[in-house]
């Protein structure tokens, strides 16, 4: 605030927060990762020791890792497939006065419950939903509900915004006197697009994918309600884990996993894809 | 394109739209439309279990909302001041609050509360007086689930707040200080008239995400029921039209901060 800021008007400033981090993130993390090289006591919960035996465990709980590696990317493949064309329309096709209400429009729902929007296509993919509308047209024993399908347009109807925003941001950005100068020169509008357009907003594309990615790892309503205990990701185990079987320290060892190979997934990706291209920030506040 | 637009909103949309037209159907069954009612309202409003779990989701999230914007902002204010060591500190543990999954935060959080609250708990029984009565033990709920919503969201807000604060014209702050203005002088007429907006804009925010989630709260309620947890049980259960009624108003209330926040944060720019 002023020029020579005085030392302990900023400890007092972040005081409160380094006390909550501590409490609420800290502690916990390290806690989290004692237990995972814990045992289980025999009336379940945990008992102290320093053992690799629950990742040794770890294969039994393969298909729930298998699930969520790939769905999680197939999710975002599709989001970003049906994302991108949108933002494309909205950023560079939309009359920019009305740019910003249709943009709203789309980043609403994203701020609405997760677990209704996720309840809404349970009530849309269920026995009364579509199943029986297609009965009417005479198409009998349709399932859908409790299927990898399912989950998938799940995860894009819920992640949808998510990956747009930052894709149309980074279309808006673009500079109109590139395209014109591309068109001028000759090129076809798809040249202009696969050589000037596509590869400047690939700096979105990628932070749209890295947020939706991230959130997938972690998901469990959506394969709660949407894969019924066929298709169960990660966050699934874990709940079994904890509140069911009350296995606490396997449960830890496989969110200590998660947290790991979201770290090293993250990284790669930063590595790979924002090497070539700039980093972004994003805010959909 | 034009088609594909209003594919796109009618994909967004129509799901919450059946949602919100099934919680006025007047029939007993979730999915078949017989009539227009808002008895579901009514049955819902008078169900003490929904109301119970409205009122804990409502005092978590006011909590929530008013400790985040308040520890959210002094971070935010305290972190554009330094550099070095402490600044990149803060920057990751509020990073890595923002991307850990909340279902690890949640069960993290669970297991380290369980084991304070065992040592804690002895330890009131022995230093309690007698003549009180048995001693109160403290138990997983209120405390916990405001304990790490607001982890969540005070980062955030943080967030929020210094993107604000960098948007800031510096030149009032020097021209204040010039003028011999004590630092909290040129805090509270010059800094905090500015970065209000963001702040309230931050806390409705809080509040919704704080009234909608479900897994954190669900590993560290204790005994405690929020509205979501109590959505999810009762859509375990079976679906019924009460649960369509209960959804809609959640959707509104999300709905109508979403708009204050939004014309909060607009206003300004």
């Amino acid at each position: 605030m002023t020029a020579q800021p005085k030392s302990y008007v900023t400890l007092f400033l972040l005081a409160p927060m380094a006390i909550w981090m501590a409490i609420f993130l800290i502690m916990p993390l390290l806690v989290l990762l004692v237990y995972s090289f814990g045992e289980l006591a025999p009336m379940g919960g945990y008992k102290p020791a320093f053992t690799l035996a629950q990742y040794a465990n770890l294969p039994t709980r393969f298909a729930a890792f298998k699930n969520t590696m790939v769905l999680a990317p197939a999710g975002t493949l599709c989001a970003v497939i049906i994302a991108y064309p949108m933002a494309y329309y909205l950023a560079r096709k939309v009359n920019p006065k009305r740019r910003l209400m249709w943009l709203t429009l789309i980043i609403v729902p994203f701020w609405t419950s997760l677990l209704i929007r996720t309840y809404a296509w349970m009530f849309i993919l269920g026995g009364r939903g579509i199943p029986a509308w297609l009965k009417y047209i005479g198409i009998d024993d349709f399932r859908i509900l409790n299927t990898p399908t399912a989950v998938l347009i799940g995860i894009v109807y819920v992640y949808l915004p998510l990956m747009l925003f930052p894709i149309f941001v980074s279309l808006e950005k673009l500079d109109g006197s590139l395209l014109e100068a591309s068109s001028d020169l000759g090129a076809s509008p798809i040249k202009t697009f696969l050589q000037v357009t596509l590869p400047m907003s690939l700096p979105g594309v990628a932070t749209g994918c890295m947020l939706v990615f991230i959130l997938l790892m972690g998901e469990f309503i959506i394969p709660a309600f949407l894969g019924g205990g066929k298709v169960f990701f990660i966050g699934n185990a874990l709940v079994d884990l904890f509140l069911q079987s009350r296995n606490w320290p396997f449960g830890a060892a496989v969110a200590v996993t998660l947290v790991v190979i979201m770290l090293i997934v993250v990284s790669l990706y930063m590595k790979l894809v924002f090497k070539s291209t700039k980093t972004q920030d994003v805010s959909m506040i | 394109m034009r088609w594909y637009a209003a594919f796109v909103y009618l994909f967004l949309y129509a799901p919450i739209g059946i949602i919100v037209l099934f919680s006025f159907n007047s029939g007993n069954h979730a999915s078949d439309f017989q009539g227009f009612s808002i008895k579901w309202f009514g049955i819902a409003l008078s169900n003490p279990f929904v109301i119970e779990a409205l009122k804990v989701s409502l005092i978590v999230a006011i909590i929530t909302a008013f400790l985040s914007s308040v520890m959210g902002t002094m971070a935010a204010l305290a972190l554009q001041n330094i550099r070095g060591a402490l600044r990149i500190i803060f920057d990751s543990l509020i990073y890595i609050a923002v991307m850990i999954p909340g279902i690890v935060i949640g069960i993290a959080a669970l297991i380290a509360m369980a084991n304070t609250l065992n040592i804690i708990n002895p330890m009131i029984d022995i230093i309690w007086p007698d003549i009180f009565g048995n001693a109160p033990q403290l138990n997983l709920g209120l405390f916990s689930i405001t304990g790490i919503h607001t982890l969540w969201t005070m980062s955030l807000t943080t967030i929020i707040i210094r993107a604000r604060l960098q948007g800031m014209d510096r030149s009032l702050i020097e021209a204040s200080t010039d003028l011999y203005a004590t630092p909290f002088q040129t805090f509270y007429k010059i800094t905090l008239p500015q970065i209000f907006p963001g702040i309230l804009a931050a806390a409705l925010l809080s509040f919704t995400l704080s009234f909608d989630d479900f897994i954190m709260a669900f590993f560290v309620s204790g005994g405690k029921t929020t509205l979501p947890i109590y959505v999810f049980a009762s859509i375990r259960r079976g679906v019924t039209p009460e649960i369509n009624a209960i959804a809609t108003m959640m959707l509104i209330v999300s709905l109508v901060l979403l708009f204050i926040s939004q014309w909060l944060n607009r206003s300004k720019k």
